[in-house]
């Protein structure tokens, strides 16, 4: 116990505790709300982005599976939440249809396609939302990873899929909305989605989501199937000449981040109140590597804070100067890989360890 | 048919002498008196004027734009100008004013007189000195099918040297003359003569004959055979187009297999340098416009040199400011050029705006030529040559100069080729900007067909990467191969499942090639592979 929260894990953990009582807090119980209700919004999504962050890191900085493709799991889960709020808007649509949601009968469905059944039930939705990133995962997986197709061949093949997924669910023959995606969500489980008290409820739920996510990775990157993870990522063929057959270990890494990448999108999709196929872009997804590679990869914490860091810093620079916006995250992109191939985390642990004069923090060097 | 038939017969013979001798103008005038009968003969008359304004005014009066003014009964026809309508005189084209809706009333036709107006304008036409008109005519004629204008076509087909209008005017009799009574001999050599012709117009020109008792037998036969040839043209119109898509894609393609296969390195900039192709081509364009309007023929000569060099010198750029010190992590190579994407992007958006830019097609670009009953634009059929000399001469600069064979060393062992004395890093920038120049080169021609905005590039991103990663790195052939087989493959796919879900279908069937030939079809083979 002690070793999975580690000292940068520990700092992490108390700041994120102090976010979680003061954001509600200050939204909810002072008088004159100090904190604005958006902001509670914004601070969930940016948490439901480090969740994703972190799956990313599983694979990409533990096994050195660079995925082009993680955006496709995130709106996967957010698509099975979606589904699910959308059948929760019930009679309250415009058409009143107690059972097609809008879209449907704009569309002149007559019934419920099969694969929406169920999910008028919250746990099947949650169920799913973990399930289909992880199915996807493991055939897609179970194809690559056999065949030993790596590298930039993986890299490129995953954004593949995302990519015909992106115009998959652009087709409005999909049944998942066509290009407006879903939307118009009224409530989850019975609490109204646009009151504040929901959002830092859902605020919270992120954020148990973002420690547990840290959590189950750490104590995977920590057990021994870990160290075999770090093997295969720093000799692939050499781990596998010692007797470890590789792809299973990396199916079940890939499978475990493709789940956690979905949750984070059904947090996701109630917190911004939409769900639409721009999410399956292929940039979205390398953006993802960004934040990993800011934060420091195989560092876990830092992926968390490098996604917040870099949400907040477009969410600031769009409302500020959109233009500089690309310059910004491009240069970040170009300034990371040249200057910080260890992210900040890396940076600050190298400085401290040498003004403390000991050995910087072994365990992690990509 | 009886009706019709004595109604011409009346026309063309025992039309008053008076009717004859009026000029246009009287002729025009009196459009409107009588019924539709009454008119139809007008029409006649105006066809056999003689007058070369009479075209225009059977044209107009067909679609059902003459009017005559209640005023003075002047036939005029109305013009939308903003928020009036502005009446012209039919003939003269004189501006005669704004008028009201009750000032001026439509000379009504129906479908009978319409009819009659298309034969007249046929046999009009067939009598025209100009031998681009009478073929017109010719194949107006052949859609009227029209059995009253076989006495035309006879007298038009006498005279006639030409062999091209010829053999239009042999149809066009043809399918006149299965819509007629006439005897069992003629319409034999009418199914031949459709049967010749083999297109879909054909086909329902045929269409009569097939109820005919004695004659159902040879018409099915013919039918058989037009629907053969129209399937098999068809085929090779689809040929066509994912031909012509696969001269796209390998052009968009192969400067990024160059790089990736000689450095193991996704340029993920490549389209964005494709962009800037396509930007150089629309400066020379400009510059051209404003300074030297003449030389327009000649601007994309002028920007294919400008291009290759601007790409070319952006690439050097690149690979010397961030690529070379990224050398054995291709991941973090991906991820850099990214960001470089990113930057081009904007910098384009923040300098050329958000917007198309126009970029135009010289005229020797513009037009289609008909083969058969296929149709190829020039411009796809200028790109296709344009590729394959690409191609060629990438060929060449690899097999037989002095920096191609340090390139083909250095993808098949590098370190090696550094050991016998081969600067692989000059060798990295050179392929670097090689493949930077040709994506150059790939934009002008890009700039012909699609949209010149900040996105171009980023729409054939993700299309190259397959084009490459399906084809295999370290051979040009395969980046050969792999786009005209994803065109083709694409093209012959969407007619029966949409452009989407047959992009889609190729994604997934790429993504489960990769599980069969993890490294393309053309892979590398050896120790290097593994490294």
């Amino acid at each position: 116990m002690t070793k999975l929260i580690d000292r940068r894990m520990g700092f992490f953990l108390i700041a994120l505790f102090i976010a979680v009582v003061a954001i509600p807090v200050g939204n909810l119980a002072i008088e004159g709300k100090p904190v604005a209700s958006y902001v509670v919004q914004l601070s969930g999504k940016y948490l439901c982005y480090a969740l994703l962050a972190v799956a990313l890191d599983l694979v990409w900085g533990y096994c050195g599976i660079l995925s082009l493709g993680h955006g496709a799991f995130f709106a996967l889960g957010g698509y099975a939440m979606g589904m699910h709020l959308m059948r929760e808007i019930g009679t309250r649509g415009v058409y009143g249809d107690p059972v097609l949601p809008d879209f449907m009968v704009f569309l002149s469905y007559e019934q419920l396609p099969w694969f929406w059944l169920g999910f008028d039930q919250f746990w099947f939705a949650a169920l799913m939302c973990m399930l289909v990133p992880g199915a996807l995962a493991f055939v897609f997986g179970w194809f690559a990873f056999r065949s030993r197709v790596s590298g930039v061949y993986l890299s490129i093949i995953t954004q593949a899929m995302t990519y015909a997924l992106m115009l998959s669910f652009f087709r409005n023959e999909m049944g998942f909305g066509g290009n407006n995606g879903l939307t118009d969500f009224k409530d989850v489980l019975g609490f109204d989605l646009q009151s504040d008290a929901t959002r830092a409820g859902l605020f919270i739920a992120s954020a148990v989501a973002l420690v547990a996510g840290l959590m189950i990775a750490k104590a995977i990157a920590l057990s021994q199937l870990g160290k075999v993870l770090i093997g295969i990522r720093d000799a692939e063929s050499r781990t596998r000449f010692l007797g470890y057959r590789v792809e299973g270990y990396k199916l079940f890494v890939f499978v475990v981040s493709a789940m956690m990448a979905g949750v984070a999108g059904a947090l996701y999709t109630p917190q911004v109140g939409i769900i639409n196929p721009g999410e399956f872009s292929p940039a979205n997804s390398i953006e993802i590597v960004i934040w990993v590679a800011l934060g420091g990869r195989g560092t876990l914490v830092g992926a968390a804070i490098g996604a917040i860091f870099v949400a907040l810093a477009k969410t600031l620079l769009t409302g500020w100067i959109p233009e500089m916006w690309l310059f910004a995250l491009g240069g970040l992109f170009v300034f990371v890989t040249l200057f910080m191939p260890r992210g900040v985390l890396g940076v600050i642990e190298e400085s401290w360890a040498k003004l403390r004069r000991t050995e910087p923090v072994k365990e992690v060097t990509p | 048919m009886l009706r019709l038939l004595r109604r011409t017969l009346t026309i063309l013979f025992l039309l008053p002498a008076s009717v004859m001798a009026q000029g246009l103008e009287d002729l025009v005038t009196s459009l409107p008196d009588g019924d539709f009968d009454d008119r139809a003969q007008v029409v006649n008359a105006i066809a056999l004027s003689g007058d070369p304004r009479a075209l225009n005014v059977l044209e107009l009066l067909s679609d059902g734009q003459l009017s005559y003014l209640r005023e003075d009964g002047r036939i005029v026809t109305v013009r939308d100008e903003g928020d009036d309508d502005v009446a012209y005189d039919v003939l003269s084209e004189e501006r005669i004013g704004v008028v009201g809706r009750r000032d001026a009333r439509d000379v009504r036709v129906n479908n009978g007189l319409r009819r009659d107006i298309a034969a007249a304008i046929g046999r009009m036409g067939l009598q025209n000195v100009d031998p681009a008109v009478r073929l017109d005519a010719a194949e107006r004629a052949f859609r009227a099918r029209d059995p009253e204008q076989i006495d035309a076509l006879r007298a038009a087909l006498a005279a006639e040297t030409d062999p091209e209008v010829t053999t239009v005017f042999e149809q066009a009799l043809a399918a006149a003359v299965l819509r007629s009574d006439a005897g069992e001999a003629d319409k034999r050599i009418a199914i031949a003569a459709l049967a010749a012709r083999g297109d879909r117009d054909a086909l329902s020109a045929l269409s009569p004959a097939l109820t005919d008792p004695v004659l159902a037998g040879e018409a099915q036969a013919a039918t058989d055979k037009i629907e053969r040839s129209i399937a098999s043209w068809g085929l090779a119109q689809n040929l066509w187009y994912g031909i012509s898509l696969g001269s796209v894609l390998m052009l968009a393609a192969i400067g990024l297999a160059i790089t990736f296969g000689v450095m193991g390195v996704i340029n993920m900039a490549h389209g964005e340098l494709v962009m800037i192709g396509a930007y150089t081509t629309y400066l020379v364009q400009e510059t051209i416009r404003n300074s030297f309007p003449e030389m327009f023929g000649w601007s994309l000569a002028i920007a294919v040199p400008l291009a290759f060099v601007t790409a070319g010198a952006v690439g050097v750029a690149i690979e010397r400011g961030v690529v070379r010190y990224l050398y054995g992590r291709p991941l973090e190579t991906l991820l850099a050029t990214w960001g470089i994407s990113l930057i081009l992007q904007q910098a384009v958006r923040s300098i050329f705006g958000p917007n198309n830019r126009e970029v135009g097609n010289p005229e020797w670009m513009s037009g289609a030529v008909d083969i058969g009953q296929m149709a190829m634009t020039w411009n796809r059929i200028w790109i296709l040559v344009f590729a394959l000399a690409v191609f060629a001469a990438l060929m060449l600069v690899l097999k037989r100069t002095p920096i191609g064979l340090q390139m083909r060393a250095v993808t098949q062992n590098r370190a090696m080729a550094a050991s016998v004395g081969i600067r692989t890093g000059w060798v990295d920038a050179m392929t670097f900007g090689l493949g930077a120049g040709v994506a150059g080169l790939a934009g002008v021609a890009l700039s012909q067909i699609d949209n010149v905005s900040p996105n171009l590039g980023q729409s054939y991103i993700v299309d190259s990467f397959m084009v490459v990663v399906f084809g295999g790195a370290g051979n040009l052939w395969g980046a050969f191969a792999g786009a005209f087989s994803l065109g083709i493959a694409n093209k012959f796919m969407e007619p029966w499942v949409g452009a989407v879900l047959a992009k889609i279908l190729i994604l997934v069937a790429i993504i489960l090639f990769i599980q069969k030939r993890p490294r393309g079809l053309f892979a590398l083979k050896g120790r290097a592979v593994d490294s």
